[in-house]
């Protein structure tokens, strides 16, 4: 789309989009080209020379089972944080927006957490879930005599990252929920309560349906969120362990590229992410913003 | 609300104040964590009556942490990171709208598409740009090559290398993630909504492109730019990936990295109000801008994903 009335210019418009365009193909172009590149190079531990071998890394990766149980990991771990923040979000945001007064405040109250970089929220949650100095490990343990300890037990570990994670996004998703409950029509939900429904039957017959927009989008927001944007989390509280049990996508490019120098494997890794993101991407921009759309 | 439910308004209360905890209680029991002595502080269950160590706790992560310089760090990433995103996406959606030139629909989606290239999936490759910067025009030279063109022209031996490494500086935390997809779409959907008459009659009244560009469009834009310095500035202040690659020296890292290092591992002392005051003291600037800026910020997050 562009204007009716525009500018005549000669050289003005290139010279406008220009540092955009210089530092997206420095930045992001090419190092994406590079990248597809050396997936299908392999080269030497130090890296002086290297080979042409086709679709070598990728048959690697693939046969790998490591790899296999790192895309289990991850998609375990990004619906389960999805949906724990999610149901949160939505929860708290229906709470919020019933509770007419004091809505600045709750909003304040709620809306801080997006601010801490996820890296600190996996800080602030270790301490709670610390196996020997925790207090909500405490909790768990004596409450529900589980051995608790995410230092050692894999699927604690999960838990922990899970929670660390899913924490800080609540905010994000009440923020979105609270815009998408504000923009249901009151007259729905009382011309719904004159014909006699309950509070809890309009919230599923109208509130809901109409908030599915909403949820879609989170959905996938919240999914790319967990994908990337978790490995600070990651990196501060587990490294990956233990034994590889928290060792998501991201942070194994990382560890293999990055520490481990096995750069073939690593760009194979990469190239696999971003087909991912790719496929994403269109879906949200093909079906999400199509398919579920009411007007109000 | 819609009828009288005293009982459904009561759960909703008690509901709201329970969440409300439960997103607030890692805050609190860290703010308390970080008043008490060491002693207190690893006893479990740790004391829920705050301690009077709160100063001596700051003090002591503030300089263990380096945390001045660290956050002086972040701070100049961030505050890089969001006029410079800002600044080339006001322009680039500028040029994208208000020009019609051959380039334009390839420029747009060229920008677009980096949205699919988060630093996450490149980073071997970006971090090899980083450490040349030049290099992707040196491997342009050399595949042309424009060396033995050079010195056949002029007669001498010739060897171009061009070499500006971004590792270890400002330019290296902000340059690679100032370029960016969504605040380019969202000045370009703000323009859009800018009425015609208004381009119209800046024209009419012999005003140049740019003339217009600082006189009207960017006196409309100011609550977007509000909106959008307070998410971005969230967003470049939290950077844990990009700075963990490219800084080496402790003197350059950030903040949010470098509070790795004060957290007790196994063999250490217990020092979690240590470590705790330190994630306080570091997440306090961007807590404090959201908190400072509500509105701004949930317009900036509501506009710019839409």
């Amino acid at each position: 789309m562009i204007k009716r009335s525009t500018f005549k210019a000669s050289y003005l418009p290139y010279l406008l989009i220009l540092p955009q365009v210089i530092i997206t193909l420095t930045f992001f172009y090419w190092p994406a080209v590079q990248g597809l590149l050396q997936s299908f190079l392999l080269s030497d531990p130090f890296g002086r020379s290297s080979k042409f071998v086709w679709f070598y890394n990728y048959i690697e990766i693939f046969t790998d089972p490591l790899y296999l149980k790192s895309i289990l990991i991850t998609f375990t771990f990004s619906l389960a944080v999805a949906s724990v923040s999610i149901a949160f979000g939505l929860f708290i945001a229906t709470m919020a927006n019933r509770a007419l007064k004091a809505t600045a405040l709750v909003r304040t109250l709620l809306i801080w957490p997006y601010a801490v970089a996820p890296a600190i929220s996996g800080i602030l949650w270790l301490f709670l879930l610390h196996p020997s100095y925790g207090i909500v490990a405490l909790a768990i343990k004596s409450w529900f005599g589980v051995d608790w300890n995410p230092v050692l037990k894999g699927g604690d570990a999960m838990v922990m990252i899970t929670i660390a994670a899913a924490w800080k996004q609540i905010s994000y998703n009440f923020v979105f929920f609270m815009a998408g409950l504000q923009a249901v029509p009151k007259s729905l939900i009382e011309a719904a309560a004159i014909d006699g429904a309950s509070p809890l039957k309009r919230f599923w017959a109208i509130t809901f349906p109409l908030l599915s927009p909403t949820f879609f989008f989170l959905s996938v927001m919240n999914i790319i969120y967990s994908f990337f944007e978790t490995f600070g989390v990651i990196h501060t509280v587990t490294q990956g362990g233990p034994g590889g049990s928290t060792n998501i996508l991201v942070y194994k490019v990382y560890q293999d590229g990055f520490v481990g120098l096995n750069l073939g494997s690593s760009s194979a890794q990469s190239v696999v992410l971003m087909s991912l993101i790719v496929i994403i991407t269109v879906l949200q921009f093909k079906y999400v913003e199509k398919k579920v759309q009411y007007t109000g | 609300m819609v009828e009288k439910t005293p009982i459904l308004d009561t759960f909703t209360y008690i509901f709201l104040m329970v969440g409300i905890l439960i997103v607030g209680f890692p805050m609190i029991y860290s703010l308390i964590a970080a008043t008490l002595p060491l002693e207190e502080v690893s006893k479990v269950p740790m004391p829920l009556i705050p301690g009077d160590q709160f100063i001596t706790n700051m003090t002591e992560a503030w300089s263990r942490g380096n945390l001045g310089n660290q956050i002086f760090n972040s701070f100049v990433m961030a505050t890089g990171i969001t006029f410079g995103k800002i600044a080339i996406s006001i322009i680039g959606a500028f040029s994208i709208v208000y020009f019609d030139y051959r380039l334009r629909v390839v420029a747009f989606a060229s920008v677009f598409c980096t949205l699919m290239l988060p630093v996450e999936v490149r980073i071997m490759p970006t971090y090899e740009v980083a450490a040349n910067v030049l290099g992707p025009m040196q491997a342009t030279w050399d595949f042309l090559h424009l060396n033995g063109l050079v010195s056949w022209f002029t007669g001498n031996d010739f060897e171009l290398n061009l070499n500006w490494s971004l590792l270890d500086s400002y330019t290296g935390l902000i340059l690679p993630l100032v370029a960016s997809a969504t605040c380019t779409f969202l000045f370009r959907q703000f323009f859009l909504t800018v009425p015609e008459e208004l381009c119209e009659a800046a024209k009419m009244d012999g005003a140049s492109a740019m003339t217009f560009f600082r006189k009207i469009l960017l006196p409309l834009s100011t609550t977007n730019i509000a909106a959008l310095i307070v998410i971005e500035f969230v967003y470049g202040y939290n950077q844990y990936l990009w700075p963990l690659l490219i800084t080496t020296n402790p003197d350059m890292t950030t903040a949010v990295i470098g509070l790795q290092d004060l957290i007790p591992q196994a063999d250490d002392l217990p020092e979690w109000n240590v470590a705790l005051s330190a994630a306080l003291l570091v997440m306090l600037p961007p807590v404090m801008v959201v908190l400072s800026m509500q509105r701004w910020f949930v317009k900036g997050l509501i506009e710019k994903e839409k």
